[in-house]
């Protein structure tokens, strides 16, 4: 019989400790399938965050390394640096990325460090139980805008992957959603470009993926990915925003 | 043994010229005074060694620049000094938790807050008890001149390895800023094999570093462990120096900076005939606590000169015979005591 779908090498057997519905999975499967694809996972090593995917390394089968909360771009750096002939990639959430990690993101994608930056895009804290973030968006209610993000004392959602296209640095940016097959398979391709970029040594790659949080929105998972088309794509467009081209 | 041959340099110079010869050619760091020369120096030199040097956009990211390194297995180190030390704190806890080698240079200035830039030894509490969260502890060496700057420095890299361990050199502006000769040491020992580091999971299985322990029990194991090594280095690692304390009545002790101008008191003392010695703790942790505890028991008084308000006195204090008078003196904010002024302290116990 032909095998027609089966787990990338690049994922372990782990008892899977994501809510029900939540995109990390997919997000997950994602990145295996790039390492696979590359033949990356015997020198790759990946950063973990702080956040729901601080458990990377049940899932992985390449080395990872665990970062401070925001840091993971200032380690990439140094892992790469100091071994440029190893594959680093960075795997974050919005909290862990666009609040106390943005000034970490804006100065590795600016130095155009030789790394991938997978930025999973939920809108909210989850692991903490459901704060705003910096991505969270205006009127959305979490438990630390309980009356919905008000843009006078809460500021406005920050679209990281057109602020990050702005800057020289980066040789890949793109957004993504992971609620349609048709949009993961998109965001599998944006996926594998960033590894790509990477193993061409054309400099720092990222993609941005819009994710659910059913736990946290209070939603179902089917109403999740409702919520990603509905809410946060009008938001957060998706798309290429720099991609440069090989000399 | 070939003819060693002394040249002239700052102490900073000397501090970073330690760390290449010790096989560091990756350096993470952000421009604090006074500790400058360190950065300048490794811009300057790692590349033509193909090493890297990086300007990091803050101390936050050039300590995680360091783990990052130190990770993969290779050595690195950052210098900074007090401010730019504070920020680092989130990435010492971490190293130590994860058990990470890496070397922190801190040119102590004076604070708190923004201070002022002239030298201080107000970071001892910050290097010695912790600073970050979280029970771990550095191993912390105090250097006393431009050559130990050198020396200590390579000292750390060895020392950071051996036992997996954030290692900080604690020097202050006065050491970073002033120049003297030194030898350069040729014979450095080989870095060892890390078996622990990530080097990509080729013909083994997948490898991960981490300091997060959420099963029942299991960061109390690794805590207990982290605290017998800790043990360990106690017991093999502790260095300190002693003068004129074989007769001594009183031994003045001090690190660093104040040691080096309390040195020049107790000769002044000697020259008045008082039986004066020098206590001066090499390694703050390990602190010297058995030397110490002996010598309390065979001299009547010991006076603690610090550039603080008094932190190694606490120390001093909780490891000395119950008969020992233990006195303080101390200048902080800038403030250097001068020869002149231990001597009256000295005196002043002997009246
Ligand atoms: C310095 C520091 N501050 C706060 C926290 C607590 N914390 C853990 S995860 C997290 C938010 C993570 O949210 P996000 O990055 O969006 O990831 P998600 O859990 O949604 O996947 C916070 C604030 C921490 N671990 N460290
Ligand atoms: S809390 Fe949210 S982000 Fe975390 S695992 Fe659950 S659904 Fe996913």
């Amino acid at each position: 019989m032909k095998t027609v779908f089966s787990k990338p090498a690049a994922l372990n057997d782990a008892v899977m400790h994501y809510c029900p519905g939540c995109s990390h999975g997919v997000a997950h499967r994602l990145v295996a399938e790039a390492l696979d694809h590359y033949d990356l996972t015997e020198r790759s090593v990946g950063v973990a965050p702080v956040g729901c995917a601080v458990l990377m390394y049940d899932y992985f089968n390449c080395d990872i390394m665990e970062a401070p909360h925001g840091r993971a771009p200032a380690l990439a750096t140094g892992m790469k640096r100091s071994r440029p002939d190893l594959v680093i990639f960075t795997y974050q959430g919005d909290g862990d990325l666009a609040s106390i990690g943005l000034s970490e993101i804006v100065h590795c994608a600016n130095r155009g460090e030789n790394v991938t930056v997978i930025f999973v895009n939920n809108t909210v804290y989850g692991m903490t139980g459901g704060q705003m973030a910096p991505t969270t968006l205006l009127g959305q209610q979490t438990t630390t805008s309980p009356y919905g993000r008000n843009f006078n004392t809460d500021g406005y959602p920050i679209r990281i992957a057109e602020m990050l296209s702005t800057l020289e640095g980066p040789s890949f940016v793109g957004r993504m959603a992971l609620d349609t097959p048709g949009n993961i398979l998109k965001a599998r391709k944006m996926v594998f470009k960033a590894f790509h970029m990477q193993v061409r040594e054309m400099g720092f790659s990222f993609v941005e993926l819009l994710a659910t949080c059913p736990t946290n929105w209070g939603l179902n998972p089917s109403d999740s990915i409702k919520r990603i088309k509905e809410e946060l794509v009008p938001y957060f467009p998706l798309g290429v925003f720099k991609e440069r081209e090989a000399d | 043994m070939s003819e060693s041959k002394r040249i002239l340099v700052k102490g900073n110079e000397a501090l970073a010229m330690g760390a290449i010869k010790a096989g560091c050619l990756f350096y993470f760091g952000y421009p604090i005074t006074p500790q400058n020369e360190v950065p300048e120096y490794m811009s300057r030199v790692l590349p033509g060694l193909g090493g890297q040097y990086v300007q990091a956009e803050s101390e936050l990211a050039s300590i995680n620049m360091v783990m990052g390194a130190s990770s993969l297995g290779v050595r690195s180190m950052t210098s900074s000094s007090s401010p730019g030390i504070s920020l680092m704190q989130e990435g010492l806890s971490y190293l130590a938790g994860q058990e990470l080698p890496a070397v922190v240079i801190n040119v102590v200035r004076c604070g708190p807050g923004l201070g002022g830039i002239a030298a201080s030894q107000g970071d001892y509490f910050q290097a010695v008890k912790g600073g970050g969260h979280g029970d771990y502890r550095l191993i912390v060496l105090a250097p006393a001149s431009v050559q130990e700057m050198y020396d200590h420095t390579i000292a750390a890299f060895h020392l950071a390895d051996r036992y997996r361990n954030p290692t900080m050199v604690l020097a202050d502006g006065v050491l970073g800023q002033m120049q003297e000769p030194i030898v350069e040491c040729d014979d450095v020992q080989p870095e060892p094999r890390k078996p622990w580091a990530l080097t990509g999971a080729k013909n083994r299985p997948m490898r991960y570093l981490k300091s997060l322990y959420l099963k029942d029990g299991e960061l109390e194991a690794h805590n207990r462990m982290l605290q017998e090594k800790y043990r360990e280095i106690e017991k093999h690692e502790v260095r300190c120096d002693e003068l004129l304390t074989e007769d001594a009545e009183l031994v003045v002790a001090a690190f660093g900076t104040a040691a080096r101008i309390a040195r020049t008191a107790v000769s002044m003392a000697r020259d008045k005939g008082l039986k004066v010695g020098l206590f001066r703790p090499v390694t703050l942790f390990p602190f010297p606590k058995r030397e110490l505890k002996a010598l309390s028991e065979r001299v009547k008084k010991i006076l603690v000169v610090e550039m603080n308000t008094g932190q190694m006195v606490e120390d001093v204090r909780l490891n000395v015979s119950r008969e020992a008078d233990v006195s303080f003196y101390g200048r902080p904010g800038g403030g250097i005591p001068t020869p002149n002024e231990i001597l009256e302290k000295i005196e002043d116990s002997f009246s």
